[in-house]
């Protein structure tokens, strides 16, 4: 396999039949980290990537999306996370107040997958406001179910385009807990769920240190320098020993994926 | 007692200026119809009360019907943002709105709070975040038994919810099925609540995993065809992305936006 990916996150991988796109490789790595058992899925990148995971190796993933729809199997991606196709394909479809009470609040669910408008040093996620609360820069949609995801599924993983906008030495609002401001803060919380356990970026993968809590690089995706993680993170960023690169994507995920985003990357 | 009457006449009837009003569907069986007869009927100082207040309370806002918006998610669906919403945040137009922000959680629980006639709901939610600071009625709360410290909001208890369903029956009996969302909460927490449908027919047929809201449960039901549209009626319709799309370009302008509206809500009658 050829592989070289351009300078620029954006743009296309360059030549090849392999060639592939910086969002390509993130949504096949986050669909690695996803394996049997239960996900409840946020939508847009979170839902691709679950979606590809159900496609590819995880074809027993459930996928809950916070509609209500228990085992959804949606053909396509679906825009809205109540769609119908959500709820025609679901093993079970149960109300709001069930889906969190039930389902999610007492730690059911394994895996909680999420976006992020901005991410901090200890995973905390915003997704309410760039800017003062009271006058914002950017008034952004909010909370929606993330809060009680991070805070209840078993494990979290985080999905989100890295730069020095979106990776902040703190955010400017905890919509949802990841460590709060480091060791113990989850446990002080009464947080049950063991908060996120992977960062998937188009440029590489973080994972926390288990004695700081603070998101450290683990693997590069290919072509991707350290140089330039290190440019789009606004804080110092720590390299894990043995720092690793991912493998690209295999011929079949690029198929599958694109199968699924009709080639929309 | 359900009475079955003209969309407009309910609408009329139920909702009054300064009202609190939920008007539920998540994503599915949004009641659009009633949306747009409240706003044709130019009703002013709402709370309006929503989990994803979606387009619809994106144009309830923009059409200046709103004092207070009480919500968990403000986004358009797999979209982007709700430029009306963000307009009346951050520069006040067409007017001030004053938020109260939660989790869908939250509010989830306390419309079960208020539907089951209890003061607050209790949950696992929140903590740690920021939003107990800018949200006053997200209050920690020590559980008597074990200690532990949890989150109580308290119970919604709207004015008006107004949800849409498939069908209802001629003496106002309705059913609805498919993603069910918090509609028979809201109802039932509220004072008055008007319900739109599909269709009203002879007989409801028995339906596995329905949801049955009794006629005495409800005060008003209208008959108003395609009146999720572009949310869907499971059976009846399909959930019209290509709008939800469409919209970011319309409510992205203020005078596009107002344009919008005046053609295709204000210079149109309720259905029937």
């Amino acid at each position: 396999m050829t592989v070289s990916p351009s300078a620029s996150s954006a743009s296309t991988a360059s030549s090849g039949a392999d060639a592939y796109t910086a969002d390509e490789m993130m949504t096949v790595a986050a669909a690695r980290r996803l394996r049997s058992g239960s996900c409840f899925v946020g939508i847009g990148l979170p839902s691709v990537a679950a979606n590809l995971a159900r496609r590819t190796h995880a074809p027993d993933l459930v996928l809950i999306y916070e509609s209500g729809t228990i085992g959804a199997k949606p053909g396509r991606p679906p825009l809205s996370i109540g769609d119908g196709e959500l709820a025609e394909t679901a093993d079970a479809v149960v109300s709001v107040p069930e889906i969190f009470n039930y389902w999610l609040q007492p730690g059911r669910i394994g895996v909680g997958f999420l976006g992020a408008a901005q991410i901090d040093r200890f995973a905390n996620i915003n997704t309410t406001v760039i800017g003062p609360y009271d006058d914002p820069k950017v008034r952004l949609p909010g909370a929606g179910g993330a809060p009680e995801i991070a805070a209840s599924c078993r494990e979290v993983t985080v999905i989100v385009r890295q730069s020095p906008r979106t990776f902040v030495e703190r955010v400017d609002f905890v919509t949802s807990v990841g460590f709060g401001s480091g060791p113990g803060d989850r446990e002080r919380l009464g947080l049950r769920g063991s908060g996120p356990r992977t960062v998937i970026t188009d440029l590489g993968v973080l994972e926390p240190d288990p004695a700081t809590c603070e998101l450290v690089l683990t693997h590069l995706h290919p072509g991707v320098t350290l140089d330039r993680v290190r440019a789009a993170t606004g804080w110092d960023l720590t390299v894990a020993p043995g720092l690793r690169e991912t493998e690209p994507p295999t011929a079949r995920e690029l198929a599958a994926l694109r199968a699924l985003t009709g080639g929309r990357g | 007692m359900a009475t079955v009457v003209p969309l407009a006449e309910a609408v009329g009837n139920l909702v009054h200026d300064g009202d609190s009003v939920a008007m539920e569907g998540f994503t599915h069986l949004i009641p659009y119809a009633a949306g747009h007869e409240i706003i044709r009927q130019g009703h002013r100082g709402l709370t309006l009360i929503r989990m994803t207040p979606d387009l619809i309370y994106d144009q309830l806002i923009g059409m200046g019907c709103a004092r207070r918006l009480v919500f968990s998610w403000g986004g358009n669906p797999g979209v982007g943002s709700l430029h009306r919403f963000r307009d009346a945040v951050q520069n006040h137009w067409p007017a001030p709105l004053e938020i109260e922000e939660h989790s869908h959680a939250g509010i989830a629980n306390a419309y079960v709070a208020g539907a089951s006639g209890l003061p607050f709901a209790v949950l696992r939610g929140y903590r740690g975040t920021d939003l107990p600071s800018r949200t006053p009625n997200i209050r920690p709360i020590t559980c008597p038994f074990t200690g532990e410290e949890l989150t109580a909001v308290p119970a919604i208890n709207p004015d008006v919810a107004i949800v849409h369903a498939q069908r209802a029956d001629r003496r106002g009996n309705v059913q609805l099925w498919g993603i069910t969302g918090v509609q028979k909460e809201a109802v039932l927490a509220a004072r008055r609540s008007l319900v739109t449908v599909e269709e009203i027919v002879e007989e409801l047929e028995p339906r596995p995993g329905a949801v049955v809201l009794p006629e005495w449960a409800i005060t008003h039901v209208s008959e108003a065809p395609l009146g999720s549209h572009p949310s869907y009626s499971a059976g009846y319709t399909v959930r019209d992305n290509d709008f939800y799309q469409a919209w970011d370009g319309i409510a992205r302008d203020r005078d596009t936006f107002l344009a919008w509206m005046d053609e295709n809500v204000l210079d149109r009658k309720a259905a029937r």
